[in-house]
């Protein structure tokens, strides 16, 4: 299969580590991976920050530059909620028929990447191997807008050498929300407290989710205590094998 | 009188406002374990409710269609309900409905009333323009003379003395009940509110409620409540005044079948709460027989011309979306500058003050969907919030701010490839000055905000992009070059778009 | 008394004009698919009652229409009272002799009362009374007589035979009155009743 990733803007150039982790797995799995180089930004933060006049040009620009994409894969669970929850709306308030159309159209071929593996791939072995302890932590997106509901668990639990750690309160948002995180600092850092909490709890040495944005956080905070806690993005620990993790 | 909605007027912004509140550390924990046993008992409730889904669909069509035909729904209310020996005022806002609700009291010669919660009298400071002409209100929902006597502040929707615990619930008791002695378990402060109230019950003239359903069909009310302070009041004496906004209507009676169903185990997770009182108008020989019902719009009809937020109006103040919501958790409803706090509160009151104050509580949420999740009529209240924020955001538009600035420089950079990677290259020279030892612990302005918490990795120096052209690069040379297999062409059909 | 009748006209002006695009709907199409019919055979129903009932720290005691005023006469006993007072319409026939039946004008000092109900809800354990709203309120106990043939398994089955008395005064009981505003610990008996008696009756 021909898969185009949106890697996301922030993963592009904060954490181009998982866009790797993504085109390895893929490839491994026998896929071809395409990265348009148009590509920038999806408009969630803009849009969820209230400026949606701001979005709207960031739309138009993704909708170009996949519409003729076999398969979507969003290695980010609140980018592709994004793109899922609010473009059809958004298409729809610009009354351009044509717009709502190809929005329409490509909503079915857009994926988060466990939704790709499991749902459109078949696959929960992806023949992983990662020796560590580890975490999973639910992120809002993945659970209450995409409904991944166990897909990452299933993943995860077919990866050899894995041991998986239950995080307490998983469901509880880890208080990153976007702009939230500045604008509402004290209250996000009190969510944050929680959070990291539940992670020591497991003494797992990796915390993992199928967002960066909120692993960006957590590990934010966890670095500033010195927890001895790392986060990984799922691509990374499914991307692993025996052979070794790079190429 | 003249006392409009004051509290959130006042209100400090959401993050100011939480701070002090995030430094209270009982305060913390009572509403922890408050909202977490809720939780559970909600889970547990809602859980064994097979056709909850099917509930919570039909109850937001209910609400929906009710909406969009609000008006014939009041008329059909009013004319049922005066027919039935009632009688229907309108009041526009806080003002009038507290003139109308005074001049019914003082043509009983009314010294006292005695009150069943009721939001919708917090929402027009009733209390205090009762107080200031000399009526004393009296407040017999345990948790709201809990408040009332402790000169404090709801915090929530269905408990809104949750942030009290038994110790501090007993200290006020015993000041203000006059009590040498008390014991603080919950039944010894329970038993003190029987005793503290009875007398007032079987003395007090006019009672005063609000109204959980107004039934169009029949032109009776539902109230719906646990203690008996409520039946107390709508059936003990002689005249008894109803205030409740426009959007409490409901089509039929047999819809009470559905909101009976959502609204007990969403609010306090029990099957049914102990007591629903349904009466209709005046009936001879039972209750009050002066009736008055006050509707209210007080910024409805405003909301109601919204189609993005008009779904606020279905909300039933279950409070459930409160319990759920990660923010309220952590401040309690004390932030919100007003009786709707938590994610209800943070959609209504912008909305009520059309905008003008609590700009902040748009934003006094991480977006993570909690409240929509467990909302049984289906409110998607981040949405309503997404959308308040634009409304915020345009309403600020003329004042130059640098959040706006930088808004509008990143969508700038977004806006093609070229500007995207320049941004990069620039974003990774000039983060430094902010360097120090592989980590970015100091971030200048409102980033500052992430950086006082958190640890923030630098720019590695290279974006997936640069990694990808090299590889590709790498992959066109091995094609190249002879002998060597590469089965796949990488997809360069990006080149296209421009 | 200010003149609202203006108010009414601006406030159903407004709204018509929010709601000036609303497509009209109709309110018989509103789909509900949830239960609306019993699931469960009678014996589960009236368990389901009982059990229900319990959770709420209500007593219950079965009886047949024979039995009922020994049924009575034992719960009378068992809460130590010698007096009641009778809601409205309640059969005299089922009343055991040797208690003194109160008037309303001892309601506030009576030790209990005790009336019938119109429908019963097994799923939630409700029992919903027509008027005697006073009587049922204001003493320390409420013993209240259900027919077997009273209780239905949902809640819009309840609504559904409650229809033709829809404008009467109804009371919905679930267990004695309660609060748990107190650090969120349920204790029963704040204002109402704080003990509830069930004698279910099969008939
Ligand atoms: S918004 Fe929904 S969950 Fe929140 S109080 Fe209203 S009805 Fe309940």
């Amino acid at each position: 299969m021909r898969i185009s990733l949106f890697i996301t803007c922030y993963n592009d150039t904060l954490f181009p580590e998982t866009g790797q982790a993504v085109v390895r797995l893929l490839e491994r799995l026998g896929h071809q991976v395409d990265f348009p180089l148009e590509q920038t930004c999806c408009g969630q933060m803009h849009y969820n920050t209230g400026y949606q006049q701001e979005a709207m040009p960031l739309m138009r620009r993704f909708v170009e530059i996949f519409c003729n994409a076999e398969v979507i894969c969003v290695p980010s669970s609140s980018c592709a909620a994004m793109v899922r929850d609010h473009y059809p709306k958004m298409a729809e308030s610009t009354g351009d028929t044509a717009l709502i159309q190809a929005v329409n159209n490509l909503l079915p071929r857009v994926y988060e990447l466990a939704e790709l593996l499991v749902h459109k791939l078949g696959l929960e072995d992806v023949g992983a191997y990662y020796p560590h302890r580890v975490t999973y932590h639910a992120s809002c997106h993945s659970l209450r807008s995409l409904h991944l509901g166990d897909l990452p668990l299933r993943l995860l639990r077919k990866v050899r050498g894995l041991d998986l750690v239950e995080l307490q309160d998983v469901d509880q948002c880890c208080g990153f929300g976007g702009t939230f995180a500045v604008k509402m600092g004290d209250v996000s850092a009190a969510m944050l407290a929680d959070k990291i909490r539940c992670v020591e709890d497991t003494r797992a040495e990796v915390c993992t989710a199928v967002d960066n944005s909120c692993l960006m956080h957590i590990f934010g905070g966890l670095h500033r205590l010195r927890a001895g806690v790392r986060t990984v993005h799922l691509a990374e620990i499914l991307a692993s094998s025996e052979e070794g993790a790079g190429q | 009188m003249s006392i409009r909605v004051g509290q959130a007027a006042e209100a400090p912004p959401f993050q100011k406002a939480a701070l002090p509140l995030l430094d209270d550390t009982q305060l913390r924990k009572n509403v922890r374990h408050a909202t977490n046993v809720i939780t559970r008992k909600r889970a547990a409730v809602v859980g064994e409710q097979h056709d909850w889904q099917q509930l919570r669909a039909s109850a937001s069509a209910i609400k929906e269609h009710t909406l969009r035909h609000l008006d014939r729904y009041l008329e059909q209310f009013e004319k049922n309900c005066t027919a039935a020996g009632g009688h229907v005022h309108w009041a526009a806002d806080a003002d009038e409905a507290n003139r109308i609700i005074l001049d019914l009291i003082q043509q009983q010669g009314g010294k006292e009333i005695i009150k069943v919660k009721t939001m919708t009298s917090d929402e027009i400071s009733l209390n205090p323009a009762l107080e200031a002409a000399g009526i004393h209100p009296h407040e017999t929902d345990l948790a709201d003379m809990i408040i009332q006597l402790g000169r404090d502040k709801p915090s929530h929707i269905v408990v809104p003395a949750l942030h009290k615990n038994r110790q501090q619930v007993r200290e006020i008791f015993m000041r203000e009940m006059g009590l040498n002695e008390l014991g603080d378990r919950p039944e010894d402060l329970t038993t003190a509110a029987r005793n503290y109230l009875r007398e007032k019950f079987l003395r007090v003239k006019i009672g005063f409620s609000g109204a959980n359903y107004l039934i169009a069909e029949t032109g009776g009310v539902c109230v719906v409540e646990s203690e008996g302070n409520g039946r107390m009041c709508l059936t003990l004496p002689e005249t008894l005044i109803t205030i409740a906004g426009i959007e409490k209507v409901i089509p039929t009676f047999r819809d009470l079948e559905v909101f009976l169903q959502l609204l007990p185990r969403s609010a306090t997770g029990e099957r049914m709460n102990p007591y629903n009182s349904l009466w209709t108008g005046v009936h001879k020989g039972e209750g009050p027989q002066n009736f008055h019902v006050i509707l209210l719009d007080n910024g409805r009809t405003r909301i109601l011309s919204d189609q993005e937020s008009r779904q606020t109006l279905r909300c039933i103040r279950c409070g459930a979306c409160q319990n759920a919501c990660p923010v309220y958790r952590q401040t309690s409803g004390l932030a919100y500058g007003s009786i709707y706090a938590g994610p209800i509160g943070a959609i209504l009151t912008p909305q009520l003050f059309d905008m003008q104050h609590a700009q902040t509580l748009p934003y006094a949420s991480s977006l993570c969907g909690a409240c929509y999740e467990v909302c049984p009529v289906k409110i998607n209240i981040p949405e309503v919030l997404i959308h308040l924020r634009g409304r915020v955001v345009r309403e600020q538009q003329s004042s130059a701010n640098l959040e706006a600035i930088g808004m509008k420089v990143m969508s700038r950079i977004f806006s093609s490839r070229r500007t995207f990677e320049s941004a990069q290259r620039l974003g990774r020279l000039g983060q430094w000055p902010f360097v120090s030892e592989g980590w970015v612990k100091h971030l200048p302005g409102m980033l500052g905000n992430w950086t006082e918490v958190r640890d923030l990795r630098p720019m590695p120096a290279q974006t997936f992009r640069t990694w990808w052209k090299n590889r590709q690069k790498q992959k066109l040379k091995l094609e190249d070059s002879p002998g060597t297999q590469v089965s796949q062409k990488p997809g360069l059909k990006e080149n296209h778009h421009a | 008394m200010p003149d609202t009748t203006n108010t009414r006209e601006a406030i159903l002006h407004r709204i018509r004009t929010a709601n000036a695009d609303a497509p009209s709907s109709d309110y018989a199409l509103i789909e509900r698919a949830y239960q609306q019919s019993a699931s469960m055979d009678r014996a589960e129903i009236l368990k389901t009652f009982a059990d229900r009932l319990h959770e709420y720290d209500a007593h219950v005691t079965e009886a047949t229409q024979q039995t009922v005023p020994a049924a009575i006469a034992e719960v009378l006993r068992r809460n130590h009272q010698h007096s009641a007072i009778v809601a409205d319409g309640f059969p005299p026939s089922s009343l055991p002799e040797g208690v003194h039946w109160q008037q309303e004008s001892e309601l506030n000092t009576a030790e209990g009362a005790i009336s019938g109900c119109e429908v019963a809800i097994a799923h939630t354990g409700t029992i919903i009374i027509k008027g005697s709203r006073r009587i049922t309120l204001l003493p320390e106990r409420l013993l209240c007589v259900v027919y077997a043939s009273q209780v239905v398994e949902t809640v819009p089955e309840a609504f559904a035979r409650l229809q033709p008395l829809a404008a009467e005064p109804l009371t919905f009981i679930s267990g004695p009155s309660a609060t748990a505003d107190i650090e969120m610990t349920r204790i029963r008996g704040v204002h109402g009743p704080r003990f509830l008696d069930v004698i279910l009756l099969q008939d």
